[in-house]
């Protein structure tokens, strides 16, 4: 057998308790041994592709009430309800036979975020498994994974393990004798964050510059290559095998009511045990920082959290009691996200967490809407002139003034997503922002966040 | 996105519509063409090619210039014009050569909290390289500010090519890397 990683990991996947009842593991199984992926542990070990066979002797509709029963929302980042997303899809009729496609998106690129990569590492046959389940559901013919260009060494190990499943009959020309062909391809990306929107990662998917579509039409009506496709992000596919393992009504037990199911949030930052914790939803935020996270990694006080990757609103500290589910963290006035939990401590300065952020926004931004992509380099002009020492305090009203022109103006998120960090910075924070334009420096005393090295 | 591009291996200016002498083309191996009429096959429309095709060109190539993206238009019988548009739309396929062990280090928040940003100096320092900048005069590094690769929780990650991540890192850890990259524990670029 291949080799595909003999680094040592240094993340960590587990905590005290986790595996029990309370915690149950249902994503992380195996993670962190590195010989854990291959199929004959998959199958030993982790009750692998029964639930595949289950699903194939189910009513293909059936199989979407169950997922749509288990209430598991997107965890890519919108948080959209999986099992009615699968329901859009339209089904053949005697006059009409559709070709329809499940596309995985493993673009992962939130800062903060790094729970796809485990499971692609750990239990890639989980997701194709997932897969295979969503083809079945959706009657789909093909299924692609789309996994960003850096993790070659993941997409060897997929592409290894698919062709496992084919070997052993999962995948091809008539799965388990049920008559229905599936197939998987890895889609390679070549480093683009908005790839990982949706219609973006199509026109990448097609081979084109992954510029965000109009909607309407939705993927579900013309997705890839002009077909009715859904997609869903490796979190969710890889979560479908669980659901129809334990039933939904089941699954819907964990967490809280219309915020099912466990999910893996990424906890980063100034925190004393950083890695992943795959919880059940709903549970407070600072029990994820402080009780699983051990606190501040500095000894120094935290004083903002960003609750659902970069692109979620900060929080600060009276917000810290804020339960960790789509619905609570956005009534808090932020989002859930990807679930990537970044704990910043007092001595870090937010001008310069802000402009580094907006700094990644107006790199990635794709060019196609001028709101985002002229507000956002703006911003990060006006950014950078406050943190060298030139700002003005006219510059905080005129960056506020820009992200009411950005947010809900462009095709895709991305505007959106760089205005909640910028928005909700300068209002908690409002006070730095000002010593820094008044007195030329940081108000704190924390590490440079930002490279001198002539770049930019 | 703007990307400058390095001018074509020929020094003779084309007239619009010229085309270079077969002879002078840069080409593809039978291989490569190979490979890439199997990829294109496998997706509903050759189009989906290219993306793989461009990785190919890389890989075969070294870097993806003007000459590499008119022989993935033969290759896949599609315009330039949509090559080169992909080709500079995506940030991983590097426009002008690199050195033989491109050092992709992330900056991005998560890891900037960690002293990602000093290890990045300190990369610079140690190569002599400046992100974005070319490869160093012995032609071995070449550094690039990366946007986040999916390591928060192990910051500062670099990536060496290719290569499975390196995390946790700090100075002690970066002589390491390049001592193993100089003594070839790790892949060459595009090998």
């Amino acid at each position: 057998m291949a080799t595909f990683r003999t680094k040592p990991d240094h993340q960590r996947y587990t905590f005290e308790g986790f595996g029990s009842e309370k915690y149950p593991n249902l994503m992380l199984r195996g993670a962190g041994d590195l010989n854990n992926w291959p199929m004959a542990t998959y199958v030993a070990k982790h009750e692998g592709y029964m639930a595949a066979k289950k699903a194939l002797q189910m009513e293909p509709v059936a199989v979407t009430e169950e997922v749509k029963t288990s209430g598991i929302r997107g965890r890519g980042g919108a948080g959209f309800p999986a099992g009615l997303k699968w329901s859009f899809m339209p089904k053949d009729s005697s006059d009409r036979k559709f070709t329809r496609y499940v596309v995985c998106n493993g673009d992962e690129g939130e800062p903060g975020t790094f729970k796809d990569r485990a499971i692609l590492e750990y239990n890639p046959h989980q997701l194709i498994e997932g897969m295979i389940i969503a083809g079945w559901a959706m009657q789909c013919q093909t299924g692609f994974i789309y996994i960003r260009g850096e993790f070659l060494w993941l997409i060897e190990k997929l592409e290894y393990a698919i062709q496992e499943a084919r070997d052993a009959g999962y995948l091809g020309k008539d799965i388990l004798g049920t008559g229905w062909d599936f197939d998987l391809i890895v889609h390679r990306g070549a480093g683009a964050y908005i790839c990982g929107e949706e219609t973006a990662l199509l026109n990448s998917l097609e081979g084109r510059r992954g510029e965000p579509r109009v909607k309407p039409p939705f993927p579900a009506a013309k997705g890839a290559f002009g077909q009715p496709t859904t997609i869903n992000n490796v979190e969710t596919l890889a979560a479908v095998p669980a659901i129809l393992r334990m039933g939904g009504a089941e699954y819907a037990k964990l967490g809280r009511p219309k915020n099912t199911g466990t999910r893996v949030f990424c906890l980063s930052g100034h925190v004393k045990r950083p890695g992943l914790y795959e919880l059940p939803l709903g549970l407070p935020l600072d029990f994820i920082m402080n009780d699983l996270g051990g606190g501040s990694s500095t000894g120094r006080k935290i004083k903002a959290v960003i609750p659902g990757g970069s692109s979620a609103p900060v929080f600060s500290e009276q917000e810290f009691g804020t339960l960790m589910d789509f619905d609570s963290v956005r009534d808090a006035g932020s989002m859930a996200g990807s679930g990537g939990i970044i704990m910043l401590d007092e001595d870090t300065c937010m001008v310069q967490a802000c402009l580094r952020l907006i700094r990644f926004y107006a790199h990635e931004s794709c060019g196609q809407c001028t709101p985002c992509r002229e507000g956002c380099n703006w911003m990060e002009m006006i950014l950078h002139r406050i943190e060298h020492g030139h700002g003005r305090l006219a510059d905080l009203e005129l960056l506020e003034s820009i992200t009411p022109n950005i947010a809900g103006k462009t095709l895709c998120p991305l505007g959106d997503a760089a205005c909640g960090p910028m928005d909700s910075m300068l209002k908690k924070f409002h006070l730095e922002f000002e010593h820094h334009i008044t007195h030329k420096t940081c108000l704190v005393s924390g590490h440079q966040l930002l490279a001198n090295v002539g770049g930019h | 996105m703007n990307h400058s591009l390095s001018p074509e291996t020929t020094d003779q200016a084309l007239a619009p519509g010229e085309r270079l002498p077969r002879s002078q083309r840069t080409e593809f191996s039978p291989e490569a063409i190979a490979e890439i009429h199997a990829i294109a096959a496998s997706y509903p429309d050759k189009l989906a090619a290219t993306l793989p095709a461009l990785h190919i060109a890389q890989r075969e190539f070294g870097f993806v210039s003007l000459d590499a993206m008119k022989a993935v238009a033969r290759a896949l019988s599609i315009p330039e014009a949509h090559v080169f548009g992909v080709a500079s739309f995506y940030t991983m396929y590097q426009k002008k050569p690199v050195g033989k062990f491109h050092l992709q280090v992330c900056t991005n928040i998560c890891c900037a909290l960690s002293g990602g940003a000093e290890f990045l100096e300190k990369v610079c320092e140690k190569t002599g390289c400046k992100p974005g900048g070319g490869p160093s005069p012995d032609g071995l590094w070449s550094v690039e500010e990366a946007e986040c690769l999916a390591s928060c929780g192990s910051a500062p990650v670099m990536q060496v090519n290719a290569d499975v991540y390196d995390e946790n890192l700090d100075e002690a850890r970066l002589a390491e890397i390049m001592k193993a990259c100089e003594r070839g524990e790790y892949r060459e670029w595009a090998k």
